[in-house]
């Protein structure tokens, strides 16, 4: 699969929250796109990754 | 020779200098948009204005003004576009007043706050706002510099839960709280439940060069402006200036959004 623009082999089966948490993402401060649709919080722990996925995972830092 | 001409709305005919038409003592004039000084010949088909010292021009005079810098297409465009501003601290007041001068025809300015006197470092408010709704404070600023723009504003906090009923009758919304939490929360709750197109900001704390501040289209419907890492913590502080150039980045998107161009 892809994530933001990066080719990244997928090796097992794997949930889109595993896959964040992995990744060590904070799950409070990003937002996800999945083959171009966002994909709401709530549907992480459904959202199985596959092959040829695109993910674009954006991360806000603080100020404003 | 007598030309016919448009004065304060009204048709004239008539022959001389703008300085021979009836106006109060102080001021100046406008014709076909421009500033013109009082010597020019009044010629046919003039579109004329005198706006008194210390006055805002007429919604008619100032339509008149902003469609003969843009050319009455791009004026159109402005003048239909709706965008709304999601607090309105360093980032959103500056948004605000730089949409407000473009030309924008509606703006909503949604913030729960009140100015205190630790905003005015780097936030456009001044010492007579202390105390007053972010909001009332900067739909006077934005009034002050453009008398024909419509105005809404909504006091309450934003939340995951009511972001979608405020925000989904706005094509273009820009996004400027200060929390990353937040950030997330509003983009996520937009992104899923309205079709709103969105211009976050992010990273934009610290001295670092103002050329780390970018725009970038990172998805679909969703503009990201700022460095994406500084963050604000102990030693990197916010900066005005800083700040300026972000929040400039965002009403910029918001500008060629409107005019149909979608790349960052």
């Amino acid at each position: 699969m892809t994530v933001n623009g990066v080719s990244m082999p997928l090796k097992t089966a794997i949930t889109l929250s595993e896959f964040l948490n992995e990744e060590q993402y904070d799950l409070t401060k990003i937002a996800v796109e999945r083959n171009g649709q966002i994909v709401p919080k709530a549907d992480y722990d459904q959202t199985m990754l596959a092959d040829g996925d695109h993910l674009e995972i954006v991360s806000f830092v603080g100020g404003g | 020779m007598a030309v016919s001409f448009f004065y304060q709305g009204n048709p004239c005919r008539t022959e001389g200098t703008l300085a021979t038409l009836p106006h109060p003592a102080k001021g100046y004039f406008i014709a076909n948009g421009f500033t013109a000084p009082p010597d020019r010949p009044i010629q046919e088909g003039d579109q004329i204005w005198f706006i008194p010292e210390g006055q805002l021009p007429s919604a008619a005079a100032y339509a008149q003004i902003l469609s003969a810098r843009y050319t009455p297409s791009v004026y159109e465009k402005l003048k239909q576009a709706k965008v709304a501003i999601a607090g309105l601290g360093g980032l959103g007041s500056h948004i605000a007043l730089f949409l407000a001068r473009v030309g924008v025809g509606e703006l909503l300015l949604v913030d729960f706050d009140s100015v205190d006197f630790t905003n005015l470092g780097r936030q456009n408010y001044t010492l007579a706002d202390l105390g007053r709704p972010k909001t009332m404070a900067t739909a006077d600023h934005l009034s002050a510099v453009n008398p024909i723009l419509q105005v809404k504003t909504a006091q309450v906090k934003v939340t995951a839960e009511n972001a979608p009923s405020l925000f989904q009758s706005y094509p273009i919304v820009c996004e400027a709280f200060d929390q990353p939490e937040n950030k997330a929360a509003f983009v996520n709750a937009l992104l899923a439940n309205t079709t709103c197109t969105l211009i976050t900001g992010s990273g934009m704390a610290g001295t670092g060069s103002a050329n780390d501040i970018h725009t970038r289209r990172a998805m679909g419907r969703l503009y990201i402006c700022g460095d994406e890492t500084t963050d604000v913590q102990e030693g990197t502080s916010l900066f005005a200036s800083r700040v300026a150039v972000c929040a400039g980045h965002q009403a910029h998107m918001a500008l060629r959004l409107i005019l149909g161009d979608t790349s960052p």
